[in-house]
């Protein structure tokens, strides 16, 4: 797993206290919002969220740059490549 | 026989443009909204239009409206999610003393099972909490506040634009019970500042067995119910689509009819209470004067029953209540009337009139012509009454 520190975000998406599988389709939803090349940023308190987005991005083509820990959940950051 | 009722804070009936509006969702489109063929994605798509019509009703977005199967269920999503979400913030919640059971006992089950801890805000004589006594009772752990919008025992309206400010000011989430209010009085989340408020559909001509809780966006809360992704995944379980449905009617009806509503049960209220304190000696008024609910009539009539006078009054096809049907079957003077100190003895005399708008003056002068005989018979029965007049 990557980690990343103060990673700027275009977006925000606090997902802390949904379950699963919120944390892909709503990420999939405002992705749809945003240009080529921003990055969204996921808050989750969802573990298995670390699974699983890094391999939703790969399977759509997104970047999955790294997770940052914070206080109470995980910060996920995705470009959006196409 | 004539059917007076007046006990709509118990339930209203279902209009019948609601009832209309909720039928074909019960046969031709009974779909399941979470489908992806034509009848599910449809239903879908009528939700979202319901969505719209109860938010506008509140001045919230659609996107912050959950839908709920009562306002009880509202209110114990607002309550145990909102202090799930911020466990790791704080343990103590505030709320005040005059609550329905649903936000009470909510607050109770996190005390006894997730050691929270809660304050329970005491009111004045007329049910008002005092926004610097809330701002005294606030602590660092203090992570969720719950203040009725109005009582539906004593009809009195929280100042609630004033206790969230202070809470706003401390960033503590403020929660409000508006099942008394939402569809009977205006209410503006932005214009109260409330991060969540409740509101039950059986209260303005929805049917039973639907309501919603507001949530102001980004607010966490950690559902209650598990399963799907409905409701974004806050409340999972196949939408109740008519009932959702006749919310959203009634929601819209009522955005449209407050304004006459609230004029016409505020004369027919102020007839029926004049009426009351002319005719019947020693009947004390529960409830703030002016800061009520305007459908609202609250009293205790002294050295009687109310539960005994409920019953006579039904026999004469008018329908009351007495604002605690929990506590006088489990044989407890109202906490609501203790909290505002009504002596225990005059607390067994309340009485509670609810109206609507499809009530009428003649059905009032109907009440003020069979309501002081009732009392007159009771009293006539009772050993208080006789202390009282020999005194």
């Amino acid at each position: 797993m990557k980690f990343v520190e103060n990673q700027k975000a275009d977006e925000s998406l606090d997902l802390v206290c949904r379950m699963c599988p919120l944390h892909l389709l709503e990420p999939g939803d405002k992705m749809k919002c945003m240009k080529k090349g921003q990055v969204l940023e996921v808050l989750t308190d969802y573990d298995g969220a670390l699974e699983d987005i890094p391999a939703w991005c790969e399977k759509c083509g997104h970047e999955f740059i790294g997770l940052e820990e914070d206080e109470d959940c995980y910060k996920l950051y995705i470009k959006k490549a196409k | 026989m004539k059917r007076v009722y007046l006990d709509h804070a118990s339930a209203t009936p279902v209009r019948k443009e609601v009832m209309e509006a909720m039928l074909p969702y019960f046969e031709e489109r009974f779909g399941n909204p979470s489908t992806v063929y034509d009848l599910g994605s449809e239903a879908k798509d009528v939700i979202e239009e319901q969505r719209s019509k109860v938010a506008k009703l509140i001045g919230a977005e659609p996107a912050e409206i959950i839908f709920t199967s009562s306002g009880a269920e509202a209110n114990n999503l607002a309550i145990k999610g909102a202090a799930f979400a911020k466990k790791t913030k704080g343990n103590h919640i505030i709320i005040s003393a005059i609550e329905h059971h649903s936000v009470l006992n909510s607050a109770r089950f996190l005390e006894r099972l997730l050691d929270f801890e809660v304050t329970f805000l005491q009111v004045d004589e007329h049910g008002l909490v005092d926004p610097e006594r809330l701002a005294s009772t606030i602590r660092p752990e203090t992570v969720l506040v719950s203040i009725m919008h109005a009582n539906n025992e004593i009809g009195t309206i929280e100042p609630i634009s004033e206790l969230s400010a202070v809470c706003r000011e401390k960033g503590i989430n403020f929660h409000t019970d508006a099942v008394a209010t939402a569809g009977n009085i205006p209410v503006d989340v932005n214009a109260l500042g409330v991060d969540m408020l409740s509101l039950s559909g059986a209260a303005f001509g929805a049917p039973k067995g639907v309501g919603a809780l507001y949530f102001r966006k980004k607010l966490r809360l950690m559902p209650l119910i598990h399963g799907g992704i409905q409701e974004s995944g806050r409340r999972a379980g196949t939408e109740n689509v008519p009932a959702i449905v006749g919310l959203g009617k009634a929601s819209e009806l009522a955005s449209k009819e407050l304004t006459v509503k609230m004029d016409h049960v505020r004369k027919l209220r102020d007839h029926l209470l004049k009426g009351i304190h002319d005719g019947i000696e020693q009947v004390v008024p529960t409830g703030h004067p002016q800061k009520r609910l305007p459908g609202h009539a609250s009293f205790c009539i002294e050295a009687i029953e109310g539960e005994a006078l409920l019953l006579m009054l039904e026999q004469d096809g008018i329908y009351a209540n007495t604002g605690s049907a929990c506590a006088s079957k489990a044989l407890k003077t109202s906490p609501v009337l203790v909290a505002i100190k009504i002596a225990p003895d005059v607390a067994q005399g309340s009485i509670v009139f609810t109206l609507e708008r499809s009530n009428t003056m003649e059905e009032m002068d109907y009440v003020l012509e069979r309501l002081p005989a009732a009392v007159e018979t009771l009293r006539s029965f009772s050993p208080l009454w006789g202390k009282k007049t020999a005194a």
